[in-house]
């Protein structure tokens, strides 16, 4: 958590799943492109795309919906993959649409109300309000790395 | 690792690279003085590697490592001298020393502190080998530094023995050059050769008229000999061997009263043709003269190249930065890839397969992959140095258990890929940590056993039908499997009634958080333990295998690709997906009749090849990519060979192609999937999963996994 990725983020790129919307801290994205056919990894995880070529090397693609426990959905061409880079591993993130970068300071920011006990750890960092908009800022390490310990 | 700006960094990265050739030398040398087989150019070779290592570090003030390097060399110089024998003792404190000059190379390269303490001790130890104590020594500590050590190196110029010696004549001759004498192109070097051809010579380059850097000129001569010559030869000999420089240089020649002072009256008549000593230099600084045995540093130079270590020939070797061959690794695998899809696309345009077009894409295919080869060759390296780092750690690991343990290694030659080799070192470690802690027996047990009290801990690779096998074996006492059982049974790692094959019982030890030492010693057993080391050969794209007789030993066998970039495959669709098998492994295909297929229980379909019965599996249905079929009649299998002899059937519903596919690693950090190896873009630009048979057929063997039964 004492990454520079996880403190409180200048700049969110905002994005929707479902009709919901997210954020992630910008710096953290490498960039931001559209749908192809991935090649699926056999016993993988339901919200495990797949895997894709990005320029050469592969890139492991996660549905961050069924990553966020939602319900699969048909993908569509509007559909995009958000590349992040967490450590020093790359990850797409299958997202429904990209909307808009906005700038926050850290009083723009609430925390998540207390979760049950079951709730998946922490995804959520924190939560603020745009136009009357909820957006949930999500916490990258805790959806790539929670990953690893159910792999393995 | 340095700054780029420091124009010191440059050459000292390569007086780095040049140490670890120099320790892998010594390292040699020292193997080759334990197997018994060496002679005093062995000794040589290791004293001039130690010599250099100390030479390169005082030019860059490497402070500990020179003193350290100068004690080794001392005693090492006693033994080339003869006043030494080399015994066992002696020998395991020179691989001590040995291993502590890398440390401290390796300290001194990244900046660390040095061990301080062990190299006391070891310092110590040094001493008390040449009969020095602590005291003794304390003294010359300061200016032994820099001297530069004479390096008796045969040059094959039958130089008369020193004793013979004694009742010839000596003249005492003392040659200034002076800056003509260069001008004219002569070579003080030849003329004291040329001396030295007439009898034995002493010779003293005297440097008390060197002034300091700042005052030299580049042109003046500083330096100049004293020689003392023994020969029974005239005078005149001796004064014609300046003929070339006479008035070029200050030249004294003084015959030396023998015990026969026959000479001394010829000598005086000679000298008065000679040119007026050489004026005394008083007030200049008197620097100590460096004693040089028997030449001047010019013939030992020289020396030292013609009589090189090894003797072999000399091969012209350009060290290349590894970051350029990566680079370039990737560029020929990106060109196999667009020739791969230029491939297609010709093929896809309907052009005739006779027609120039294509016989020019053939004659393309054939040379990217021999430059493929080649670049592959590149990258390969032989396994000797990771031996050598290995025969540390059995020495290490063996004293830290009491045993007494030798290594033989077997096949140091075998050359594999070098990130490879790198990416071995550490479950090679563990391995034979393992077999000098768990594998060996104690001495007594040993010697109960009737067994001699020195364990054997082997290490060997080979070449074997495209991949490299490497074996770690111990003569232990083998795997005490119903202990192994028991403990597996304890931990829950297995139901205790289970009933298990030695081979099974075997592979318990590759299960995670197992470990069989009665007590946690400081070596092994720290919980990591073999399961680390068969996921590090797993990503490698390798298997590990143990087989264990009791009483007679273990032995661990790793077989591992030999390249980590480019895989012969045979490209095959299940299931709309496009997989790569690797070709090794594919012995042939055949197609499924009625006839050759049969059921032995539900859950477990063979195919029967030639009268022999082969297990069967569904890839699809392996990899979760579609439930069974009702009917595989016509499907067409793979029949697959392990590589322990057992052979698997898979099948597929097309094989499309069979060519060198790039190999990507699959970035398994957050999820690895079963069965699969590595992955490979195609043609057109999509990713194909690269399997590994072996890993699928044992989770398709995997109750909880199968679903293919017909």
């Amino acid at each position: 958590m004492s990454d520079t990725e996880t403190s409180t983020p200048a700049e969110l790129l905002t994005f929707r799943l479902g009709d919901q919307e997210y954020s992630l801290d910008i710096m953290c994205v490498r960039e931001i492109r559209g749908w192809t056919k991935t090649t699926p990894l056999p016993h993988a995880p339901k919200h495990m795309k797949g895997v894709i070529n990005l320029r050469g090397t592969v890139l492991p693609v996660m549905d961050l919906a069924e990553r966020l426990g939602m319900a699969p959905r048909k993908h569509t061409d509007r559909n995009v993959i958000i590349v992040v880079k967490h450590k020093e591993s790359m990850t797409g993130l299958l997202v429904d649409a990209v909307s808009d970068i906005i700038a926050l300071t850290e009083n723009d920011l609430q925390p998540p109300p207390d979760m049950t006990p079951n709730a998946p750890a922490g995804v959520i960092k924190a939560l603020t309000l745009l136009d009357d908009r909820m957006i949930r800022v999500l916490d990258l390490s805790n959806i790539i790395e929670t990953e690893t310990a159910e792999a393995a | 690792m340095t700054d780029a700006s420091d124009p010191m960094a440059e050459i000292r990265a390569s007086f780095f690279i040049e140490c670890e050739e120099l320790l892998e030398a010594m390292q040699d040398g020292l193997q080759t003085i334990d197997d018994g087989e060496w002679d005093n150019e062995t000794i040589n070779v290791v004293f001039r590697a130690v010599h250099s290592i100390k030479g390169g570090a005082g030019a860059f003030g490497l402070e500990s490592l020179v003193r350290f390097a100068h004690r080794y060399e001392t005693v090492m110089d006693s033994v080339r001298s003869g006043t030494m024998n080399v015994d066992n003792d002696l020998l395991k404190l020179f691989f001590r020393c040995a291993d502590h000059l890398s440390d401290l190379v390796r300290c001194a390269r990244d900046g660390l502190d040095s061990p301080e303490e062990q190299g006391k001790s070891l310092v110590g130890e040094l001493d008390a080998s040449i009969g020095l104590t602590g005291d003794e020594v304390e003294e010359p500590e300061e200016e032994i530094e820099f001297q530069p050590m004479g390096l008796s190196l045969d040059l094959g110029l039958d130089l008369p023995d020193m004793a013979a010696s004694l009742d010839l004549p000596q003249f005492e001759i003392e040659f200034a050059p002076a800056a003509e004498l260069f001008d004219t192109g002569n070579e003080p070097f030849q003329i004291l050769k040329a001396l030295r051809d007439l009898g034995e010579c002493e010779i003293e380059c005297v440097t008390d008229k060197l002034v300091s850097l700042e005052q030299l000129s580049a042109e003046t001569p500083y330096l100049y000999w004293k020689v003392t010559l023994s020969a029974n030869v005239d005078p005149a000999e001796v004064a014609s061997v300046f003929e070339f420089v006479d008035g070029l240089c200050t030249l004294k020649i003084e015959a030396l009263s023998v015990s026969e002072g026959a000479a001394e009256l010829e000598t005086d008549a000679t000298l008065e043709d000679l040119p007026p000593p050489l004026p005394t230099v008083a007030d200049e600084p008197i620097v100590q003269a460096e004693k040089v045995e028997t030449k001047d540093p010019v013939v030992t130079r020289s020396a030292s190249q013609a009589k090189a270590p090894g003797a072999a020939a000399a091969k012209s070797v350009v060290r290349v930065d590894l970051d350029r061959i990566e680079r370039l690794v990737n560029l020929v695998g990106e060109l196999v890839i667009n020739q791969a899809m230029l491939s297609q696309s010709l093929e896809s345009a309907g052009l005739s397969p006779h027609s120039d077009a294509m016989n020019g894409l053939e004659e393309f295919q054939r040379l990217t992959r021999d430059i493929q080869d080649s670049v592959m060759m590149i990258r390969a390296q032989p396994v000797k140095s990771l031996f050598q780092r290995m025969s540390r750690i059995v020495r290490e690991s063996s004293a830290a258990v009491s045993k007494d343990v030798r290594l033989e290694t077997e096949g140091e030659n075998t050359e594999v890929d070098k990130t490879v080799i790198e990416r071995l070192a550490d479950p090679l470690t563990h391995m034979i940590r393992n077999a000098v802690d768990h594998g060996l027996e104690t001495t007594q047990e040993r010697e109960a056993a009737g067994k001699s009290s020195q364990g054997i801990v082997r290490l060997s690779a080979a070449h074997r039908s495209g991949r490299v096998v490497i074996e770690v074996s111990d003569d232990g006492g083998g795997i005490n499997r119903p202990k192994v059982q028991e403990i597996a049974i304890k931990k829950g790692l297995i139901p205790a009634d289970s009933v298990l094959t030695d081979t099974e019982v075997d592979n318990l030890l590759f299960l995670p958080g197992f470990s069989t030492a009665a007590s946690v010693s400081d070596l092994s057993g720290r919980g990591v333990g073999m399961d680390v080391v068969r996921t590090s050969i797993q990503a490698l794209g390798g298997r590990i295998t143990i087989t264990s007789q009791e009483g007679v030993g273990t032995t661990f066998s790793i077989s591992l690709p030999l390249t980590l970039a480019v895989l012969d495959g045979m490209v095959v669709q299940v299931a709309e997906e496009t997989l790569v098998l690797p070709l090794n492994v594919v012995v042939e295909t055949l197609t499924l009749t009625q006839d050759n297929l049969d059921q032995v229980r539900p859950g477990l379909d063979v195919v029967r090849v030639r009268g022999a019965f082969v297990p069967l599996f569904d890839l699809g249905v392996s990899l979760g990519y579609r439930e069974k079929k009702d009917d595989y009649t016509d499907s067409v299998v793979l029949l697959i060979a392990h590589e322990d002899g057992s052979r698997a059937a898979l099948i597929v519903d097309e094989i499309q192609d069979q060519r060198q596919v790039v190999i990507k690693g699959l970035d398994d950090s957050f999820y690895r999937a079963p069965g699969i190896a590595a992955a490979t873009i195609l043609g057109d630009g999509q990713i194909a999963l690269i399997l590994d048979p072996s890993d699928i057929i044992a989770n398709a063997q995997d109750p909880s996994l199968t679903k293919f039964a017909s």
